[in-house]
């Protein structure tokens, strides 16, 4: 029996029910202190003066005199610092650690900092500094929208989302045998490595990433890691033990990275039939204080913007700026789920003013292979708008649910979507990711850096290689993630664990398939000892990016998504009660239809909330309700039913088919809800549609 | 301070307003409780307390003097609920997973979908979406 295509058991084992996995903060060494950070009070200032208001007998002070090497976060920009020096950019600046044996005295500890305080900057408009600037052109824009019979503009508003991963940010750091192991709950180890080699330099080379189960990512445990592994590591180098550094909810929600706020502007030109002639663009990301990855989020976000439609005039304007505010970060769909919000609900809006059924404009106007999309790449027989639409309309029986529902309090609305797998444009080739397969005496070992997050790395890894190798599932193990062990096969983002790093297994699996000349791996072992076989990602040759115009292949393939919401609006409370969701996607082919399945519910639901639910409210710089008690993500009792179809299309570059899964279904939930309310009357631009939002928009 | 821990009578010199997801997991060292917010709100910490499940984070220990705690600990790892969680996919990252199962322990026989939903509205999960929860619930209270 194949292992592809079928819902094996996963990898995990029986551990995560029965409490026997071990996440970070279920590890415990000898000698071990428990770490703290004092961060800042203000979003703007200088620092004055620090005293320390305890007894600190006992204690490891950390500040950043002790950073061996570079007080820098290396990451996209070396512009943050681990600890502050003198400059405050935002509320949640580190500035001191604190490491103690008893949690209650290192909790109990004052600081006591004086500030010179600055006028902060929390308007993305009127920041004059940008982390990045994109300007896309394809074809001419001015002529085309001077020309269209009709312009429709509009602009967009979504607010930053909290990844709520259960499992806050938390790691260990660990003095071993000349040098320092960091045990964490960490998307991405290399990127921690990465971070670490420059915090400490050539005087502690032996430094090595362990990740422990992890206990969610969502983006939020890609790059901030480096920056909690860093303050461990400088504690326990200080100390000479073991420091455990584990955020309460509050800190990691204040602290850490976010969905970037967005505002887009779109002007739109059309033919009065429909048919989409020019599309300007403006994207605005709010950065936060510091670059971590706003450049290549913006860039997603910007290729995005367009939506999946076929348009001969584009240009999309993206900014990503500084502002006093924590930096915002990665999280899943990384700029595309703002982007996508913003151009599914102007499409409804464009169908209203044309008086065309938003149905009908997307058909006139969705891509379809060897059409070109917004960055002039034209698009191969693995484009599946056209399939996805149709099926969700067919299966939803929207237009009759549209029609009867028309005058009564419940709505049905739709989004179309698309989403790239992979790093963007001439990312991968940059990346060289390599995966490795050792044999055992019993069959082969994955050993690769992508880390299991929940989505099934593990599991999904070990089917591939079973099929491309031929041996039984049950005889494929998968390594812990440690630096110094596995191959870095990248980090776990950008829907590329399944695409890209499972293709190079499969590529390793043929490989020592042809090493051992028949043979099942035990006998080989046994007659010739252990072998490896090392491979690097190649991605397909046909792929074409210039980095300067922002035009050509952005990516080597799209999963489509087309995603249907029903749902009932209270009209004296403003209370939205979505009924049902139907989320069509096609992502090439599912390698375990159950843990997709799960990707498209799961991600459904993080949409739903962000649609709904999730509202950040930001007082002087800082997230004031940092509390699961007041920023509420879905429960089972908010979501719906949620009705997966998962259509196939099989990309050729990708292990068996496969695309990449996890952000697709990210983008759809938020703009399907706010075309469902537009339905009721309700003109909304902006989300979460929060009950005190809706209470206050205005009706078309 | 005495009490029942799955089936086993312990006892603890913790202070007596320790919160009791802090004596199961640094005094006696059962890690597969979990603490996801430490304000009652998540419900990964979820125990049950004399049969009722409650949010170990919000339990001083004095107060379960004398009562039966069960941990997800004390299934032995061979409830059938544990293995649906791992065969339906109910458990991705696997945090929220020991305080779900303790929850769902209390459903009564033949619940419907709704009964599950209410059961379950303490406890958070961001990585399923909770339909697979419920396949999972569902398919061992139709076993029994």
């Amino acid at each position: 029996m194949k292992a592809v295509g079928a819902s094996v058991p996963r990898k995990d084992g029986i551990g995560k029910a029965t409490g026997a996995a071990r996440y970070a903060d279920d590890l415990v060494f000898p000698g071990m202190l428990h770490g703290r950070t004092i961060r800042s009070a203000v979003p703007r200032g200088q620092i004055k003066s620090i005293k320390l208001d305890f007894d600190t007998a006992g204690f490891t002070i950390v500040d950043y005199r002790d950073v061996p090497a570079k007080n820098a976060v290396d990451l996209m920009s070396h512009d943050q610092p681990f600890l502050a020096e003198s400059e405050i950019r935002h509320m949640a600046e580190p500035i001191l650690l604190l490491a103690h044996e008893d949690k209650e005295k290192l909790h109990a500890a004052t600081v006591i900092i004086d500030y010179e305080e600055q006028e902060p900057l929390f308007d993305p408009e009127k920041s004059t500094v940008s982390f990045k600037d994109i300007d896309i052109v394809k074809g001419d824009v001015a002529s085309a929208l001077s020309s269209a019979d009709v312009v429709v503009e509009g602009e967009y508003r979504t607010g930053h989302q909290e990844h709520v991963y259960i499992e806050p940010n938390g790691v260990v750091a660990v003095p071993e045998e000349g040098g320092v192991a960091i045990y964490g709950s960490v998307q991405c180890p290399f990127y921690v490595i990465k971070a670490l080699r420059c915090l400490l330099g050539s005087a502690h080379p032996n430094v090595r990433v362990i990740q422990t189960e992890t206990g969610g990512g969502f983006g939020g445990k890609e790059e901030y890691p480096s920056m909690i592994a860093g303050h461990a590591v400088l504690l326990a180098i200080k100390s000479g033990r073991p420091v455990k550094i584990i955020y309460d909810r509050a800190e990691d929600m204040v602290a850490t990275t976010k969905r970037h706020p967005s505002i887009v502007r779109h002007r739109t030109g059309l033919t009065k039939d429909g048919k989409l002639v020019a599309m300007d663009i403006e994207v605005i990301l709010d950065g936060g204080a510091y670059v971590t990855l706003s450049p290549t989020v913006l860039s997603r976000g910007c290729i995005h913007a367009a939506g999946p439609y076929n348009c001969d005039n584009v240009r999309i304007q993206g900014r990503a700026v500084f502002t006093n505010t924590p930096p915002n970060g990665a999280f899943r769909g990384f700029g595309a789920p703002q982007t996508e919000f913003a151009v599914e609900v102007h499409m409804d809006r464009i169908a209203e003013t044309l008086g065309i059924d938003p149905v009908e404009l997307r058909r006139i106007n969705a891509l379809k292979p060897g059409d070109r999309t917004a960055t002039d790449q034209t698009l191969r027989e693995d484009a599946s708008a056209h399939m996805v639409l149709e099926e969700a309309i067919r299966r939803t029986d929207y237009n009759r649910k549209r029609e009867e529902w028309k005058g009564t309090n419940k709505a049905i609305g739709l989004s179309l979507f698309f989403h790239g797998a992979g790093f963007t444009g001439a990312g991968e080739r940059n990346l060289k990711s390599k995966a490795r397969l050792d044999l055992t005496p019993t069959g082969v070992r994955i050993a690769v850096g992508s880390t299991e997050i929940g989505q099934g790395t593990r599991t999904m890894h070990a089917q591939i290689v079973t099929d491309a190798l031929g041996i039984p599932y049950e005889s494929v193990e998968v390594a812990q993630p440690d630096t110094s062990r596995v191959a870095d096969s990248g980090p776990t983002v950008a829907s590329r664990t399944c695409m890209v790093v499972g293709k190079i297994l499969e590529e390793c699996a043929i490989e020592m398939k042809e090493k051992l000349r028949g043979m099942s791996p035990g006998e080989y072992y046994d007659n010739y000892g252990p072998i490896s076989v090392e491979r690097m990602y190649e991605p397909p040759d046909w792929i074409q990016w210039n980095d300067d115009t922002y035009l050509g292949d952005a990516y080597a393939t799209y999963g489509w998504g087309c995603d249907v919401v029903e749902l009932e609006l209270d009209r004296d409370t403003y209370e939205v009660k979505p009924i049902r969701i139907t989320a069509v996607q096609e992502f090439g082919r599912p390698i375990h239809p159950a843990l997709a399945q799960g990707q498209i519910e799961g991600g459904t639901a993080q949409g739903l909330g962000y649609a709904l639910l999730e509202r950040v409210v930001m007082k002087n710089g800082a997230m004031a309700n940092s509390q699961l008690t007041n920023y509420v993500i879905p429960t089972t009792l908010d979501m719906p039913e949620v009705d997966v179809v998962m259509m196939e299309n099989p990309y050729p570059g990708g292990p068996f088919g496969a695309k990449g899964l996890g952000e697709l279904p990210m983008d759809g939930p938020a703009p399907a809800v706010v075309n469902a309310l537009r339905g009721l009357g309700l003109d909304l631009r902006e989300i979460p549609a929060t009950p005190e939002l809706l209470s206050t928009t205005p009706a078309i | 301070m005495q009490f029942n821990l799955n089936g086993s009578d312990v006892e603890t010199d913790a202070h007596p307003m320790s919160r009791l997801l802090d004596v199961l997991r640094e005094d006696l060292e059962l890690t597969g409780t979990k603490e996801g917010c430490g304000e009652g709100e998540c419900g990964a910490c979820t125990v049950l307390i004399d049969g009722e499940p409650v949010c170990s984070c919000l339990i001083p220990v004095s107060q379960v003097q004398g009562a039966e705690v069960v941990t997800i600990e004390g299934l032995g790892g061979k409830h059938p609920l544990q293995q649906l969680f791992m065969n339906e996919v109910g458990a991705q990252c696997g945090i929220c997973t020991p305080g779900m199962i303790m929850a769902a322990l209390t459903l009564p026989d033949n619940p419907t979908l709704d009964d599950v939903k209410t059961a379950l509205a303490g406890n958070l999960c961001r990585c399923t979406g909770y339909s697979a929860i419920y396949r999972a619930v569902l398919k061992w209270k139709e076993a029994q």
